[in-house]
């Protein structure tokens, strides 16, 4: 620090997690799994003013499409943990929509891994 | 720092509204070869949780036999892969090491299975990672990742030195390349549809 009021608002890697989080603890986690995908909320089109800098930036990148919550921990560099509880108190606040993904279960797994292969091999032959 | 990137449309999910999303892991030890599996299949620029290891963090890990590599990834990277209009592929990276075990438990919960790289000319460092898979429960297949000067390996003597079941795949595959990766991939979806039935 060489300026005489040094105070750097904007580096966040010198601000604990829990201070970026309020000190909320972690979700659920079948609530936001690593492949929950997640959007911002059609009703909240009108730019919300009570948010942090962290959570403005993850409704910022949701508001154009799905993400799964890993690639939001991804782009935003922010650690995993601390996206999942800026995603759950968005979340509670009405502004984002989170799809988990579907239980685990034999049928539905079957029919999935069809599909999964059926479009690798449409895709790579 | 906190970055706001602006992304395009190719960088969200197509379809998001209706698609379920699933997952497999793509493991084996350091510098085998997961973080180029993933980018050769992905249609994303793969992307991580973690930074790159730095060069402290590089006295920890075995080093051996990977001269030339400068850095590696620490916790998990990904790919992703649209498989169709209603289903969405992710592919979980990571080494096989215990001290990332909270990591493991999140990759690990609801993958559809995973594919075990690894390196034939270091057998003994994949003893780890196929352990955990088998802890916490996942059907597998072997990809070797056919390194450049290694000489082919006798499939019954690799079966033998990584104490495999009978009807676990075992495929080689060249991680460069995206044809030989998805092949890998294949072998164990058609495997982990075979014990699903």
């Amino acid at each position: 620090m060489t300026g005489h009021d040094g105070w750097e608002p904007e580096a966040a890697e010198l601000v604990r997690p829990y201070v970026i989080t309020r000190g909320r603890d972690l979700p659920d986690e079948q609530q936001l799994s690593l492949i929950t995908l997640v959007t911002a909320s059609p009703e909240h089109a009108q730019r919300p003013t009570r948010l942090s800098p962290e959570e403005q930036s993850l409704l910022d990148i949701c508001s154009a499409g799905y993400l799964s919550v890993a690639e939001l921990a991804g782009h935003t560099g922010l650690p995993l943990g601390v996206v999942r509880i800026l995603l759950a108190s968005l979340t509670e606040g009405g502004y984002l929509i989170t799809r988990p993904p579907v239980a685990r279960a034999r049928l539905a797994d079957r029919e999935i891994l069809e599909e999964v292969l059926n479009g690798l091999r449409a895709k790579f032959g | 720092m906190v970055s706001a990137p602006s992304l395009g449309e190719q960088a969200y999910v197509r379809g998001g509204a209706t698609q379920t999303a699933v997952k497999i892991l793509v493991v084996g030890h350091f510098a085998v070869g997961k973080t180029t599996f993933i980018g050769s299949i992905s249609e994303i620029e793969p992307l991580s949780t973690e930074e790159t290891m730095t060069r402290a963090a590089e006295a920890v890990d075995d080093l051996k036999g990977v001269q030339g590599k400068t850095t590696t990834t620490v916790a998990m990277d990904f790919g992703r892969l649209t498989i169709s209009e209603r289903v969405v592929l992710y592919l979980f990276g990571t080494p096989g090491q215990q001290r990332f075990v909270q990591m493991w438990e999140d990759m690990a919960r609801g993958a559809l299975g995973a594919l075990v790289l690894v390196d034939p000319e270091r057998l003994a460092d994949s003893f780890a990672v196929i352990d955990l898979i088998e802890q916490y429960g996942l059907d597998y297949a072997i990809a070797v990742n056919h390194f450049d000067g290694a000489p082919p390996r006798d499939e019954r003597a690799l079966r033998e030195a990584l104490d495999l079941l009978d009807d676990t795949p075992v495929v080689t595959c060249d991680a460069r390349d995206e044809k030989s990766s998805a092949d890998a991939l294949t072998t164990l979806v058609r495997y982990l549809l075979d014990r699903a039935h």
